[in-house]
């Protein structure tokens, strides 16, 4: 709603009824403009309508469905297929009374409160920014154009690129070998390639029995569940996945899977996975919102409105995360509500709640059936203004196990019903 | 995408409608805001409202004692868990006391 609508609104409000009370619910039913229907934006749309029924609030998202993270290597495994990892915005529309607007959103004019989708344009109050990941091939030579990097998949974003991993594993010739290379943290989803190793590792053992992974890891040691991959590396999947840490990426040759590394000399490959460097999505560095390390987007952890640019709120893996706070769907789901029940509350004149508190719970599958979980319970920090880790909480389970592959279908089952149901 | 802006006519009429209504909104009208945001994280894992999907494990909404007295024997670890016992022990008696307050008003 733009300035002089909104002057509008409230003088023929106070005109028409001539009391304070109905200018408070003029705000009330302010349009919040939501860019990305991922976890974090998705979970946002619904709990806004939770929290303030009067909240207009629209959804602008290209794709016509959310797919999963969390279960895609389970896709690249086999065992789970593309189309079970996806969930349309139906439910989203027709029970949240969410607008849903089927578009690319490519430029956010701060000042005039508009987001452009090409010719088409929106205007807003408060606009909430969750694009998800941008991926940065700049410092990787031989990745840089499009050509190669349709050759080399990272399936890091669930999608396209996750079924061509799946048809590349399962071409790869019988005693191949297939390469994941995993960027410094911070990157989405810190257990995730180490899964995925297990996973590929798995699919070998079945159906490639000479077949091996080697993990290139850019980091000095496993990012997280990091006593839970080494056991199984070290035992069922003995002789099948080779982890290298410290191996930075010199150069890559696409067309011959060649992969060039700082420390480790070369190594040709069959199966190529890079898992590229990451940044704020796109639109968040073009509208100036990644302020920190001009990567990641600063936020207010009571309200996750930027810190650069007001009434522009920022969620998912495009913020500039706390210390000890993975970028994952969870935690996407978890900000969301925080930041939804913000602005519901500035919405209606009401105070921001001050002591947010928030849980991540991973799972991550070793096979088809067995899973293990990492759970942490954060809360806001108001020395420091972060959200951090709640000492004495949280864990790791002692193994995977059949029980927990079970939960870990639960778990994704309630998380996409949070999120879109 | 005609109608990308909301027309203001309905908009007022509607905002004039509800507003003779009482309170605005269900869930942030209640008196315990922040409580509210504390048991919307439940949902993730046990279903918006506690309406769990699939073989997930469903809370027992019928009383807040109930459902209070369940979260501090996780907390103490006397109830076996995965991970309900991990997490509960980042909360306190009183956090848990409020959050189980909410839990028993889902619908």
């Amino acid at each position: 709603m733009s300035l002089s609508r909104r002057t509008l609104l409230q003088a023929s409000l106070g005109a028409a009824l001539t009391a304070a009370p109905y200018i408070t619910y003029a705000q009330g039913s302010q349009h919040i403009v939501i860019i990305g229907g991922g976890m974090a934006g998705a979970t946002a749309a619904k709990y806004l309508k939770r929290f303030n029924p009067q909240l207009k609030v629209t959804l602008i998202e290209p794709n016509s469905a959310l797919v999963m993270g969390a279960l895609s290597n389970r896709v690249i495994h086999g065992s789970l297929t593309m189309s079970s990892i996806s969930q349309n915005y139906d439910a989203l529309v027709s029970k949240h009374q969410i607008k849903l607007i089927n578009a690319y959103a490519t430029e956010i004019d701060p000042e005039k409160r508009v987001v452009r989708m090409g010719k088409e344009s929106i205007v807003y109050d408060r606009l909430i920014v969750a694009p998800g990941l941008d991926f940065n091939y700049e410092g990787i030579p031989g990745l840089t154009t499009p050509q190669a990097q349709a050759l080399v998949p990272h399936a890091w974003t669930a999608g396209p690129q996750t079924a061509q991993l799946r048809s590349m594993l399962k071409e790869m010739r019988q005693g191949g070998v297939m390469a994941i290379h995993i960027p410094k943290a911070p990157y989405r989803c810190p257990p995730g390639p180490y899964e995925r190793a297990c996973l590929v590792a798995d699919y070998l053992k079945n159906f490639n029995p000479k077949g091996k992974v080697i993990v290139y890891d850019s980091n000095p040691s496993i990012q997280a569940k990091k006593e839970l991959f080494e056991a199984a590396w070290k035992s069922e999947f003995a002789g099948i996945v080779e982890y290298v840490p410290n191996a930075e990426i010199e150069r890559v040759d696409a067309a011959t899977g060649m992969l060039e590394l700082q420390l480790h000399g070369k190594q040709k490959v069959d199966v190529l996975n890079v898992i590229p460097p990451q940044r704020a999505g796109s639109i968040a560095q073009r509208t100036g919102l990644a302020n920190v390390a001009n990567r990641w987007c600063g936020v207010d952890f009571l309200t996750y409105e930027s810190t650069q640019i007001k009434n522009i709120h920022v969620l998912g893996d495009s913020i500039a995360s706390a210390p000890g706070m993975p970028k994952s769907g969870h935690m996407a789901n978890q900000e969301a509500k925080v930041c939804a029940a913000a602005i519901a509350a500035l919405s209606l004149g009401q105070p921001v709640q001050v002591n947010p508190i928030m849980t991540n719970t991973c799972y991550s599958f070793f096979s088809a059936s067995k899973s293990a979980h990492v759970a942490a319970v954060f809360r806001y920090d108001a020395t420091k203004k972060v959200m951090a880790p709640t000492a004495g909480a949280g864990g790791l389970s002692a193994a995977p196990t059949v029980a927990e592959g079970v939960y870990a279908m639960s778990w994704a089952t309630n998380i996409m019903y949070d999120t879109l149901g | 995408m005609k109608n990308l802006n909301w027309v203001i006519v309905p908009f007022l009429l509607l905002a004039m409608q509800s507003g003779a209504k009482a309170q605005p909104a269900k869930a942030a009208s209640v008196a315990d805001a922040q409580a509210v945001q504390w048991a919307s994280s439940c949902m993730t894992c046990h279903g918006t409202d506690g309406k769990v999907q699939g073989v997930g494990v469903q809370i027992d909404t019928t009383s807040a004692a109930g459902i209070q007295a369940r979260l501090l024997s996780f907390k103490a670890g006397s109830l076996p868990s995965t991970i309900m016992g991990q997490l509960m022990k980042g909360y306190s008696e009183d956090e848990i006391k409020r959050i189980a307050l909410q839990l028993a008003q889902s619908k």
